[in-house]
């Protein structure tokens, strides 16, 4: 047998303070409760973060009104990019401690972090970066204007890349951002606030506040700012939307997901089987457009499923700092508690559970990579999302059959197609109810490329020109 | 392909006699995807192999080189040196192993043959009018019986890319049949100059067109066209004899050959072995390097390994 030698990733190029307070007006805060965030792999403590409070958040809303209407609001475009070129470089040069901590705080595996999310987030910058001084060409009106002060609140799966989608869209239309990270990953947004300090970013330009829901509520419910931009759970999404209503606020949502990825006979079976682990165990499945549901097709259903196992069973579960590791930690006890239930629920409504062999460790939140065949629509792990690396497989005998089970869910964030076929992607993909739809390949991103839902999975979208709107008085 | 392989046991090996039965299951696999296929190639090769594992890995790759020179310019005195290199590739060093088999052209053998009887080391020959194999079908078998004769036990043969880029799978099929014969007890490595076949699907047919005709390895190259081995390809290939293995019972060897030249590459392609089909391939009887400055990387980082400093290119031999 050829067994990998431990290739840990080095984490003395992260440099943590043991304290963090908030960024408010360019500068780091200390604030009075503090929380502490850890390790998922290992449940050790990294830091301290300071949870803010309403008048915290007051503050930082001031400031990016007062950065708003006196720097960045009448800035010319061409000069707001020369801050996004820069913080854009920034993250390309400190890609390395970026991809470490996020490793860290978040437990994903460091292969994720160093060649997905870090290339995506620079690429974010870079691109909003370029439409900075060309909104009146970017197809809303002559002299498309900025709305004010954004209020952003982004989720635990990808923190660092979930802030670039949201702040670089912002700041390249001109607005002012406060934005909340999660409260079990706010490290590298920190480190991030760093970075706006370094690149001699105006104050009060970029504020972060750290904290759990409270927090959000009150950056949302806030009446100084114009926007609420959002990326989590339905539910939170819809107290969101609740709260919103009837105010000035204009609203974009990124929520939850339940992807159908259809295989087709005539599917290239080999990488099928690899868009289907990518599709589902990427980021130990916390991905809101992850294809926790395989449709497969009756005749194929068999041979699928072996190679399936069989590539399963070549999944490396375990430290995320290294480099060999592709799945790594569940990102806090709450989420794993979670996925537990849902399993649970699949196993007692009847459909059979299979993980590959494989040793978990012992501290830290785990779960092994799972399918459950034999599942119908009416199984909960066929309905709900689980956010987490568990793969329902369902079969179907006809296109339509197909196209049918996969717009069968409240949510319609993306789906996934396989087959050699240029006509029945085509077919397929005029009849899914998803916001993004790949043909063979899954999980896919681009910063040109628009992202976003149908139905419950949220309104608006992030990425391309179409992700400008939302920031836009248009 | 895997999930029927009971019932199509009994059925493959009568593929063969018909041009329409062969053609209609060739056309039948699977489709290969080209971005998804490299995708994962790429991904393969950011495996970090280190320390032990490094060390595992590079004595394994010295076992699986076939040292290769097929040069016009080949003498006996040239192919020699290079048989007793294979033999003891670090003279300094008597713990690190042999390689796994000398490769030249059947004129040579002869000259190989003496130093390496009774080592264990394997002794292959290109024949079949190496490497574009446009020569008539008796003479490609002359070649390979005289190979055989002076001594070879491996064959590397190319097949006809004419007749298969022009759907002629029969032909193709029968001259592998015919050459696998001709070789008696010789193994047989079926080149299939996957430069030439160009898509991966073509590399897929043509592998197991290889297989079911008798081949006991399937090689990537001759090394003697501007596109030798890839990874996406040898991926495909150790793909279609996991599947041939599923379907058929018999375990079928790879061979990438050209191209492949520092320590860095032999162990993207140990990953590949060994997370596409495992570690029953991991062994120099099913799978080969076809290369020839490779074993002197590969040589180098050992003694890096084992001494903790880089020894200079002049002590190590060049041959």
């Amino acid at each position: 047998m050829f067994e990998y030698a431990p290739a840990p990733e080095s984490r003395a190029i992260v440099d943590l303070r043991p304290s963090y307070g908030l960024f408010i007006d360019g500068e780091f805060v200390d604030g009075e409760d503090l929380h502490k965030t850890i390790n998922p792999a290992t449940e050790e403590v990294l830091a301290e973060v300071t949870w803010a409070g309403e008048a915290d958040v007051d503050r930082a809303v001031r400031a990016a009104r007062t950065a708003y209407e006196q720097v960045w609001g009448p800035m010319p475009g061409r000069d707001r990019a020369k801050y996004l070129f820069r913080i854009a470089r920034l993250v390309q040069e400190r890609s390395r401690e970026l991809a470490v901590l996020e490793s860290l705080d978040n437990g994903k595996p460091i292969r994720e972090s160093r060649d997905v999310d870090l290339p995506l987030v620079a690429a974010h910058f870079f691109y909003y970066a370029g439409w900075a001084d060309k909104l009146p060409y970017a197809g809303f009106g002559p002299d498309p204007k900025p709305l004010g002060v954004a209020a952003q609140v982004i989720p635990w799966n990808f923190p660092l890349l979930m802030l670039a989608w949201k702040i670089a869209p912002a700041l390249a239309a001109g607005n002012t951002v406060v934005l909340k990270p999660a409260e079990t990953t706010p490290l590298t947004a920190l480190l991030f606030a760093e970075i706006c300090q370094q690149a001699d970013l105006p104050a009060g330009v970029v504020n972060i506040v750290t904290g759990a829901g409270d927090t959000g509520r009150a950056l949302v419910e806030h009446p100084g700012v114009d926007k609420v931009a959002f990326t989590g759970s339905t539910e939170v999404g819809k107290a969101i939307a609740r709260a919103v209503a009837g105010t000035r606020k204009k609203l974009t949502l990124e929520l939850g997901g339940k992807a159908a990825n259809i295989v087709y006979d005539d599917a290239p079976i080999d990488q099928a089987v690899e868009g289907i682990v990518n599709g589902i165990f990427f980021n130990q499945g916390h991905v809101c457009c992850a294809g926790s549901r395989l449709l497969v097709q009756e005749s194929v259903a068999g041979e699928v499923l072996e190679s399936l196992k069989r590539r399963m069973a070549r999944l490396r579960v375990g430290d995320p700092l290294d480099k060999n590791t592709d799945v790594g930690a569940i990102n806090s006890a709450d989420q794993l508690a979670r996925i537990r239930e849902l399993s649970d629920a699949g196993s007692a409504e009847g459909a059979q559970r299979w993980s590959p062999p494989c040793e978990l460790p012992e501290r830290g939140f785990w779960f092994a990579p799972t399918i459950f065949t034999g599942v119908t629509q009416a199984h909960r792990v066929a309905r709900e999302e689980i956010f987490g690396p568990v793969l329902s497989v369902l079969t179907f005998r006809t296109p339509a059959e197909a196209v049918e089970k996969a717009n069968n869910t409240p949510y319609g964030l993306s789906a996934g197609i396989w087959t050699d076929k240029g006509s029945r992607i085509l077919w397929t993909a005029d009849r899914l109810r998803a916001g993004v739809v790949w043909a063979n390949t899954f999980n896919k991103f681009d910063p040109t490329s628009p992202f976003g839902g149908y139905k419950e999975s949220g309104y608006g979208r992030e990425g391309g020109r179409h992700g400008l709107e939302g920031y836009l008085n248009v | 392909m895997t999930a029927t392989a009971t019932s199509a046991r009994s059925d493959l090996s009568e593929l063969g006699r018909s041009e329409t039965a062969l053609r209609t299951f060739l056309h039948g696999l699977p489709g290969v995807d080209q971005v998804g296929a490299e995708q994962r190639a790429a991904q393969l090769g950011t495996r970090s192999i280190k320390t032990t594992a490094k060390a595992q890995a590079i004595d394994l790759a010295i076992r699986m080189v076939d040292l290769t020179t097929l040069e016009g310019a080949d003498t006996p005195g040239k192919v020699r040196a290079l048989a007793a290199k294979a033999l003891r590739p670090d003279p300094a060093d008597p713990s690190c192993p042999h390689v796994g088999a000398v490769c030249v052209y059947p004129a040579m053998v002869p000259y190989v043959a003496e130093v390496l009887a009774g080592s264990g080391v394997h002794l292959a020959s290109v024949a079949t009018a190496f490497p574009s194999g446009q020569a008539p079908l008796e003479v490609k078998l002359a070649d390979v019986r005289a190979a055989v004769a002076a001594g070879a036990d491996e064959i590397d043969m190319v097949i006809n890319r004419g007749a298969f880029l022009a759907g002629r799978y029969g032909e193709v099929y029968d001259e592998i049949v015919a050459t696998k014969q001709a070789c008696g007890d010789a193994h047989l490595k079926v080149i299939l100059e996957t430069g030439e076949l160009a898509t991966y699907d073509n590399v897929r047919r043509a592998s197991w067109l290889g297989m079911l005709a008798g081949g006991d390895f399937i090689k990537t190259s001759t090394g003697k066209v501007p596109v030798a081995a890839t990874l996406p390809v040898t991926l495909v290939m150790l793909e279609a004899v996991r599947d041939f293995r599923a379907a058929t019972g018999r375990q079928v060897g790879v061979k990438p050959a050209g191209g492949i030249k520092t320590t860095k590459d032999a162990i993207k392609y140990l990953v590949m072995v060994n997370e596409t089909v495992g570690a029953d391939w991991l062994d120099p009887d099913w799978f080969r390097f076809g290369a020839s400055s490779l074993l002197n990387d590969l040589l180098m980082q050992r003694t890096k390994l084992t001494t903790g400093v880089y020894a200079g290119p002049d002590y190590f031999t060049l041959d």
